[in-house]
């Protein structure tokens, strides 16, 4: 297939944040009808490569040149979306980039109209929609407003929207990180019909299995740097996984524990979110001292009200909740920490840290009100020095000094500043919610040896993941979410990931196995 | 090729250095309607200096000037801290004033031991008062503070209105619609004499000093500037969030109510619709330029104050309208928004 | 007269379309601002800027159209300052709007003052006149509260199908709509989410001084000090109960209009019992109580507030 003359050659790109080289001197080249597979680690620097061949980002140096219709190859104007859409180069976003108030056509066929065109009818734009729709399988109602979709239903609008453009380049950035294994199995065979019809994709995935299924050759990214490319078919999945990673890394091993008392019940709550990814019904969960919890779905199932009603941030409309085995008075963060309930939040930018204050006082947020840490209402400053130099020393927190601001700190150290937080409340439940999710493979090894070390002292833990890879290492049980409803899986010794993928596409554990 | 590079952290003398810039940054702005005005821009800005510190009485008048607009910075630097947008310190600067004459005006009579603290209390209490409105707005239905604080504005200014012609009336007025006036003994002493300086600015100044250890020293100041930073983050983290925005509410309101008691028991003696020509307004240009810094809001509040008086000696010596004030008030908001802005980078020379 | 009997009178309903003018211009101009992402706090001042800017147009000699345009290009000037300040520089919507509030008033202000140093009493200009439409000035009822109004009040309504129309029904709606929504997907279509932001505020802050031309073109004929006097915030208020909608824009205008005009009757209805400051606290209140109403549950627009840059990490 590289025969044919390319649709797109990405020469020497780089691009540094600071003092971070995101990209470093990274060459590509693509022809049309082929999948090609950008592999790497969070953080390797794929999505950046993608967002400088789009425009969102411009790069330090090197070029992006596309196939022009004399044969030849031009540079694509930098920075500049529009050139790239111009030049036939289609993007999907990881964060689907859909304004929820218009409907799937409306987004369709934003900026393919003249902006100051005076209403002309969309009658040929639905056709061709349509049209493409047919054509590619992938069906959605064009006139629901976006935010009546599902996830799934985002995508398709988001492939049919650069379809729509007629693009000759398609980039998918991480497109199965929202879907079932089985709907991500959809999603391939759509590329693979769009590539046999000369259409040039560009796949970013880090994760390897999807990787082997759906391309024909591999680009792996490590820190910024393109350490390798071969033909998938050729491929030995054991040295890929070794360039990717760059080394060997210990597989965490959870040693047998027999579980304690019970320290979460949850039986029979519904929680009524804003909408249905923000809602339970009917959950029922048991978490005892000593053993760690894996929560398997697809992101959007009732995650974020399980994840906001054990940390305390929300209470449930109906059931029964108990903590360490008493009813919760009250629902509110604070009373939780205080119940020794440690927590781990999905965001840790957003719900983690107070950028703006320093490592010190994040340590120290969760504490800040107790006894040691300020008397009469003024806060003891040595204290909290202290305790944040001891946290910086124990769990290797890389910052330039405890009076830095936390919004220095690079993604891993942060979640270690978290873990510092949380863990050395010595608490009895632990709520992880996606705690590697963009940690490089060092920072996820010290997460996991943390949770490990906390199970072992004697917490339970809740971990929320849609790492199955993680959920398999680390939970003693599993226990699939599917439209806010919980269903146990069992044990991971007992259970294949098929099992597992099915009951997170809604299917009951006897018919899934 | 001039190219700018994020900051990393902003060092501490350049963020001075850019409050200073925006400072000079409006003077200069403002030469232009100075010079159509027809007046010599340097004649007038050394007429403005000379009015505003060019003698012992000028640095009283100005620093007079100054003491309610230290206060109503406070209000505006306290709040905007935790980010509650609190536009309203006209209002609540009307408020405490009002709640001034009410118990000092000969209502009550007791020792100006007893007096003095009373009607400060009662200043305080009534521009806290007047905040739990909107804060329970926000915080309850969701009602932006912005809109209710700038439309209570315009309420308590009325209620004002109707006070002074109705029942707080002085029947030896004249038939103006003005207050009784304040008792002596509820009075803020004089600090100096043939100056109208009064205690209120000792009181501005000791709160300045109390506002900065507790922003600094402090949980509750902790929890203010957690809330204000990242009120997501502190949630989670079990600040209590919505008990520390009506804390702040009360505590901002009570600021600003206090500038009010020091116009009517510390200056003018007794309350009429005009007495404040937009101090409320001004402290939230006092605070940013402040960048929201207590100890900052002295000296903003002394060079928006100098500004103010300065602007009226000049005005009577060449007729140039005394509104300029009011234009180099707002000239400089906007050029410290700027300068905060500039700070963030550093400006690169060279190829990009 | 009967407190009732005023809500059937011809002059009752003729006057609150007059109050209600400039708080259309006001509402509408914050909306598209707010649509596209952008809460515009200068509109107190602009209303100010357009009022002067207006009026002293026309005082110089120029017509009254010329005059309406002269403070539509002035308040598109703060308006663009708000925008530059909010947009690619990303600085506070809310300290910005308040300092242009402040810099457009005091602006305004300093050159009257300037160009008149020493009236005592307002100079005045000859103001728009009803206008008088054959057939349609003639209906019963209908032809005096619509259309025996200025060509402004005209102006008004024509507006909110022009906006309404945009909105919906052309590209640059959509796109507009789309970035006050999520910027990100304007980007990614190959749209400038800075050019259309800014755009919006410019055009909306024209919108907003020609409601304040209004006070000294049509219902005055003169430019007073603090004459505008809340109306801009006012329109913020209504923004929100009028959920960014133009229809519900003019439904709720004419409805504060109308309880605006109520409210001076029964002043000289009940006036005698209350005093006058009662009654015109009213439409102040009456915004915070229809704002706190809908707060809860009102569509914003998901992106306001949010600056947006190129290339963020």
């Amino acid at each position: 297939m590289t025969d044919r003359p390319p649709v797109l050659v990405l020469d020497g790109i780089t691009k540094r944040f600071g003092p971070l080289v995101a990209n470093d001197c990274i060459e590509l080249t693509l022809a049309p009808g082929e999948i090609v597979a950008l592999l790497g680690e969070n953080g390797a620097g794929k999505t950046t490569l993608m967002n400088i061949l789009f425009g969102h980002y411009t790069a330090d140096a090197g070029r992006v040149r596309v196939a022009d219709g004399a044969g030849g190859l031009s540079d694509l104007e930098p920075g500049s979306p529009g050139a790239a859409l111009a030049a036939g180069i289609g993007m999907v976003h990881q964060h689907f980039t859909l304004a929820e108030n218009l409907t799937g056509l409306e987004n369709i066929v934003l900026g393919t109209e003249p902006v100051l065109r005076v209403w002309g009818g969309r009658a040929e734009a639905r056709a061709k929609a349509a049209r493409l729709m047919r054509e590619s399988g992938l069906e959605v109602d064009l006139d629901a407003r976006i935010d009546q979709l599902t996830v799934g239903e985002r995508q398709r609008v988001e492939i049919l929207k650069a379809l729509y453009r007629d693009v000759r380049v398609l980039v998918l950035d991480e497109p199965t990180a929202v879907l079932t294994p089985q709907e991500a199995e959809g999603l391939f065979a759509v590329l693979r019909l769009l590539a046999a019809k000369g259409l040039a994709v560009v796949f970013i995935s880090h994760k390897l299995g999807e990787v082997l299924a759906v391309s024909h050759r591999i680009a792996v990214l490590r820190a910024g740097r393109k350490v390798g490319e071969l033909e998938t078919a050729k491929a030995d999945r054991r040295a890929i996984a070794d360039l990717m990673v760059g080394r060997e890394v210990a597989a965490s091993r959870r040693s047998p524990l027999e579980p304690g008392a019970p320290v979460l019940e949850l039986d029979g709550v519904d929680v009524a979110g804003k909408d249905a990814r923000r809602s339970l019904h009917g959950a029922s969960l048991l978490v005892r001292a000593r053993e760690i919890v894996g929560i398997a779905g697809v992101s959007g199932n009732g995650q974020a009200a399980l994840a906001a009603l054990i940390a305390g941030l929300a209470a449930p409309d109906g059931g029964r909740m108990r903590l360490n085995g008493r009813p919760v008075a009250r629902h509110d963060s604070r009373a939780f920490v205080e119940a020794g309930v440690a927590r781990v939040p999905e965001d840790r930018h957003h719900d983690g840290v107070v950028g703006a204050m320093s490592v010190a006082e994040n340590v120290a947020i969760e504490d800040i009100r107790a006894k040691g840490f300020q008397h009469w209402g003024f806060i003891d400053f040595a204290a909290i020095r202290s305790r944040a130099e001891a946290a910086i020393r124990d769990y290797d927190v890389r910052c330039p000094g405890p009076d830095a601001p936390a919004r220095l700190l690079s993604g891993g150290n942060i979640q270690k500043l978290i873990l510092a937080r949380v863990l050395e409340r010595d608490p009895r439940l632990i709520l992880a919610n996606q705690p590697t999710r963009g940690l490089d493979v060092g920072a996820q090894a010290e997460v996991h040896r943390r949770l490990l070390a906390a199970r072992e002292r004697g917490a339970g833990v809740v971990l929320i993941s849609e790492d199955l890879d993680e959920l398999f290492a680390l939970s003693d049980r599993i226990v699939v979410i599917h439209a806010g409803r919980l269903a146990e899986a069992g044990p991971p010794e007992a259970l294949d990931r098929g099992t597992v993928g099915l009951m997170m596409a809604g299917h009951g554990r006897e018919d899934a196995a | 090729m001039i190219r700018l590079e994020a900051r990393q952290s902003v060092p501490g003398w350049l963020r001075l250095a850019a409050t200073a810039g925006a400072g000079v940054a409006a003077l200069v702005l403002v030469a232009i309607p100075i010079a159509a005005a027809g007046v010599g821009v340097l004649d007038a800005y050394a007429l403005m200096a000379k009015g505003a510190f060019g003698s012992v009485f000028a640095a009283s008048e100005t620093l007079t000037r100054a003491t309610p607009l230290i206060l109503t910075g406070l209000a505006a630097a306290v709040a905007f801290r935790a980010k509650l947008w609190n536009i309203g310190g006209e209002g609540q600067l009307y408020a405490g004033a009002l709640a001034a004459v009410a118990v000092g005006s000969g209502a009550i009579s007791a020792p100006a031991a007893v007096m003095v603290p009373m009607v400060l209390v009662a200043g305080a209490l009534a521009g806290a008062l007047l905040m739990i409105g909107p804060a329970l707005m926000k915080l309850r239905f969701g009602a932006d503070e912005v809109v209710t604080t700038l439309l209570l504005n315009f309420v308590v200014l009325l209620f004002v209105q109707m006070m002074l012609e109705g029942p707080m009336k002085d029947p030896m007025g004249l038939g103006w619609p003005q207050s009784m006036p304040v008792t002596d003994e509820a009075s803020l002493p004089r600090l100096m004499a043939r100056t109208r300086l009064h205690a209120g600015l000792i009181i501005g100044l000791v709160l300045a000093v109390a506002v900065a250890i507790l922003m600094r020293r402090t949980v509750w100041g902790f929890e203010i500037r957690a809330v204000g930073e990242n009120a997501a983050a502190a949630r989670y983290a079990g600040v209590p969030v919505t008990a520390t925005m009506v804390r702040v509410a009360l505590i901002s309101g009570a600021l600003a109510g206090l500038a009010g008691v020091g116009e009517v028991a510390g200056l003018k003696g007794y309350l009429t619709s005009d007495l404040s020509p937009g101090f409320g307004y001004a402290g939230i240009v006092v605070a940013m330029l402040a960048g929201l810094s207590p100890l900052g809001v002295i000296a903003a509040a002394i060079f928006i104050a100098g500004v103010f008086v300065g602007a009226d000696s000049m005005s009577r010596a060449t007729g140039v309208s005394n509104y300029l004030a009011d234009l180099v008030v707002a000239t400089s908001l906007l050029c410290v928004l700027v300068g905060g802005f500039l700070t963030r980078f550093r400006i690169r020379l060279g190829r990009g | 007269m009967e407190v009732l009997d005023i809500l059937l009178t011809v002059n009752f309903w003729a006057a609150s379309v007059r109050i209600a003018t400039p708080m259309i211009f006001g509402v509408l101009g914050a909306l598209v601002c707010e649509r596209a992402g952008v809460l515009n706090l200068g509109i107190e001042g602009i209303f100010t800027a357009g009022a002067m800017a207006g009026w002293m147009a026309v005082w110089a000699g120029a017509d009254l159209w010329t005059g309406v345009a002269v403070a539509a290009a002035a308040g598109g000037l703060f308006g663009l300052i708000h925008a530059i300040l909010t947009v690619p520089l990303g600085l506070s919507q809310h300290v910005s709007g308040i300092g242009v509030t402040l810099l457009a008033s005091s602006l305004s202000y300093f050159i009257y003052r300037t160009a008149l140093p020493d009236v005592t009493t307002p100079p005045r200009i000859a103001p728009f006149r009803p206008v008088d439409i054959p057939v349609l000035s003639d209906l019963p009822f209908i032809g005096p509260v619509l259309f025996q109004q200025t060509p402004l009040t005209l102006l008004a309504f024509v507006l909110v199908g022009v906006v309404a129309f945009v909105l919906y029904r052309t590209p640059l709606g959509l796109a507009i709509r789309a970035v006050g929504d999520n910027p990100a997907s304007v980007e990614a279509q190959g749209l400038s989410v800075h050019a259309l932001r800014m755009g919006a505020v410019v055009a909306g802050s024209g919108l907003m001084a020609m409601g304040g031309a209004f006070l000294t073109m049509s219902a005055f004929d003169a430019f007073f000090f603090g004459m505008v006097n809340g109306r801009g915030w006012i329109c913020i208020a209504l923004t929100v109960f009028a959920s960014w909608r133009p229809g519900k824009a003019l439904l709720g205008a004419l409805l504060f209009g109308a309880f605006d005009a109520f409210q001076v009757r029964l002043q000289t209805e009940v006036g005698a019992f209350l005093p006058s400051q009662v009654f015109l606290m009213l439409p102040y209140l009456l915004s915070i109580a229809a704002l706190v109403a809908v707060a809860r549950k009102a569509d914003y627009p998901r992106a306001m507030l949010t600056p947006w840059f190129k290339g963020q990490r």
